[in-house]
């Protein structure tokens, strides 16, 4: 199917174009999302630092402002806190507002009003009041970028009850995730890369959802399964292209959201093939792998053949020097060694 | 001020009152297993706003919620339920004392993060204004959330886009046991609220007719499309900060202090000026509490004939 696949060399574009497929970055897929979200639910408005600047949040907020006004596409004050509580508060009351963060790194000032409130005040209040509230980030990458401006965070608020946590690797998911998170009806964590923003993916025109806890096999495979995550699906694609050469058959799963979170496929996966790996674009310690390897570890002890392997962040904070920057990211070349590794028992 | 507003006070704050000595009664029975923050010594901040709500008004609250609550008119019987931690409670049980819930009075639910209700309130605002309902927003907090940055950020964003929101700041001069003078330079919260943008008003806050009036301007001011009002009322909590106790008995505060604002009672001082001017007499205040215990007990009656949650309700409630 169009929407599954993962456009990484020219090849993959020619003939996604000869199909006649309409391709688009996954930043004009989130623009698109919200103008169509905008335009037809009077009860959505985005607000965010800055999204109404000529940059429009690395492009994806841009020309908004203009189209549908100050009061529905929101510049705020530096009050993150405050303002997801505002926001919240509004949810709480119809409104189905979309907060905006140009940097991930921004969200711990928020934690007061995402953890302690927007998670908890459905179950607090017995169902009574929902609060509707998606909450857009965007984990940096490189350019000396240091430690405050890099940070991936989805791992944490899986830990939250009440919270659901979307990372889209796909122009696609971006667009689908964005629209179902908006009608989700809870809060909601929508988790960007990037680096993503310029890949480009086959994309439907009209308003669409991409559902939440179904996992996506990227590429089929037998021999070892990687399950990846945001930036890493396509990281984990080419190492799969690369070990397909060396004949190693891997299948690549992306989760899409990671809470919900699909085992269901993920396990079915490793019990065919024995094998797991997890590329997260986030740290190992405690984060998204950690859980996916314990329920593996729970779940399909039988059916492993090997230990289960990470790859993701060392337990550092993210140095500025580009030689620095360089070893501290992983890539395709090591989720190819871990499975090999795997697979070959060698390294 | 009509007879019928006075009396209309009196009955707020006599509920209020009955129903946590109700509690304070029966705690050591330890069926009701939840902390309460007590409202007992501070009814005349309740009462005197919530005379100026309109049912289709929001209210966000506290821990120390139970005051609020009843004077918007919540019915006793679901929050009875909710302290027994009942299915039948305002939140099934799964909110307990700080926690009450009331979608049907438009009390939307309350925090027991200090300061945490406060942007929650601002943003039931925003929504009305970009409904362009006809309704207000308010938030309760106390002397303690006013320490936090999240009522300056909040205070500021509801001046700048002059939304229908009134903050209620209950000056009890304590947060838990420490006293306004151990956090604050300035002693007179509402003093910020100008530097704002936003008016204020300090009142008596034992007083109910006092907080009535000046509710009364804020609230105008604000139903008149003029953006948010900050109110100030200096009270005093006779309970200790959670539980049925007093805690100057445990040298929390000066045993001097509270003697001094027990002769500032809300209630009992209303009493006396009402039975002064005229507007009652011991009939009339015989009937208005016969009326109000009878409601308290059939709701205690109620709570402890309901069931308990079952174990599968855990799980529900949680996403949407």
């Amino acid at each position: 199917m169009p929407w599954t696949k993962v456009l990484i060399d020219k090849q993959d574009f020619e003939a996604s174009e000869k199909e006649g497929l309409r391709n688009i970055t996954y930043r004009a897929a989130l623009l698109e999302a919200q103008r169509q979200l905008l335009a037809t639910s009077p009860e959505v408005y985005l607000i965010g630092e800055g999204i109404d600047d000529p940059g429009g949040v690395f492009g994806s907020t841009v020309g908004l402002a203009r189209e549908f006004g100050p009061d529905r596409v929101m510049d705020m004050p530096i009050a993150e806190n405050g303002l997801t509580g505002i926001a919240a508060g509004s949810a709480m009351c119809g409104m189905r507002p979309v907060f905006i963060h140009m940097r991930m790194d921004f969200l711990p000032m928020c934690l007061d009003q995402i953890v302690n409130h927007a998670a908890k005040w459905r179950y607090m209040t017995g169902g009574k009041v929902t609060v509707p509230l998606v909450i857009r980030s965007i984990i940096g990458r490189g350019w000396g970028s240091a430690a405050q401006h890099s940070q991936a965070l989805h791992g944490l608020f899986t830990h939250f009850a009440g919270l659901k946590v979307v990372t889209p690797a796909t122009p696609y998911d971006a667009k689908g995730l964005l629209i179902a998170a908006v009608r989700d009806g809870g809060p909601v964590m929508f988790c960007e890369h990037r680096w993503l923003y310029d890949f480009k993916g086959y994309v439907p025109e009209e308003i669409y959802e991409a559902p939440f806890g179904k996992a996506v096999v990227r590429k089929e495979g037998k021999d070892i399964t990687i399950v990846a995550v945001s930036l890493m699906v396509y990281e984990a694609v080419k190492a799969a292209r690369e070990l397909e050469k060396d004949g190693i058959s891997a299948e690549v799963i992306d989760p899409r959201t990671i809470k919900p979170l699909d085992m269901e496929t993920i396990l079915a996966s490793v019990r065919k093939t024995g094998r797991l790996v997890i590329a997260d674009v986030g740290g190992v310690m405690t984060g998204i792998s950690a859980e996916i390897a314990a329920q593996a570890a729970e779940k399909a002890f039988g059916a492993l053949k090997a230990p289960v392997l990470r790859v993701g962040l060392p337990d550092v904070p993210t140095p500025a020097g580009a030689e620095l920057e360089k070893a501290f990211y992983p890539g395709a070349a090591d989720i190819k060694k871990a499975a090999e590794r795997l697979v070959r028992g060698a390294n | 001020m009509k007879p019928e507003i006075k009396i209309d006070l009196l009955k707020k704050m006599l509920r209020a009152r009955l129903f946590e000595e109700k509690i304070v009664a029966v705690y050591g029975e330890q069926e009701m297993k939840t902390p309460v923050h007590l409202y007992i010594g501070q009814e005349a901040v309740a009462a005197g706003v919530s005379q100026n709500l309109k049912a289709e008004d929001y209210v966000f609250s506290t821990h120390r919620n139970h005051g609020h609550y009843l004077c918007k008119g919540t019915d006793l019987k679901p929050i009875v339920a909710e302290l027994y931690g009942k299915a039948t409670g305002c939140a099934k049980g799964k909110g307990g004392s700080m926690h009450f819930v009331d979608t049907d009075k438009n009390c939307m639910g309350t925090s027991a993060i200090v300061g945490g209700s406060i942007p929650l309130g601002a943003g039931a605002a925003l929504a009305i204004k970009m409904k362009g309902e006809k309704r207000l927003s308010v938030t309760y907090f106390g002397d303690g959330a006013s320490d936090e940055g999240v009522l300056q950020e909040t205070m500021n964003f509801a001046a700048l886009r002059k939304l229908p929101v009134l903050f209620v700041c209950e000056n009890n001069f304590y947060a838990t046991n420490s006293p306004q003078s151990a956090r604050h330079a300035e002693g007179t919260i509402s003093k910020r609220a100008p530097g704002f943008g936003i008016p204020f008003e300090l009142a008596d806050g034992n007083d109910p007719e006092a907080v009535c009036a000046a509710a009364e301007k804020a609230v105008a001011h604000i139903r008149a499309g003029n953006g948010p009002y900050f109110l100030e009322f200096p009270t005093y909590r006779w309970k200790g900060h959670v539980g049925p106790d007093c805690d100057y008995e445990k040298g929390c505060r000066p045993k001097e202090e509270f003697f001094e604002w027990q002769k500032k009672c809300p209630v009992e001082n209303y009493l006396k000026k009402l039975r002064a001017e005229g507007v009652l007499d011991d009939a009339l205040l015989d009937g208005i509490k016969a009326e109000i215990n009878a409601e308290i007990e059939a709701a205690w009656s109620f709570a402890k004939a309901s069931p308990h949650q079952s174990p599968e309700e855990l799980y529900t409630d949680v996403y949407s």
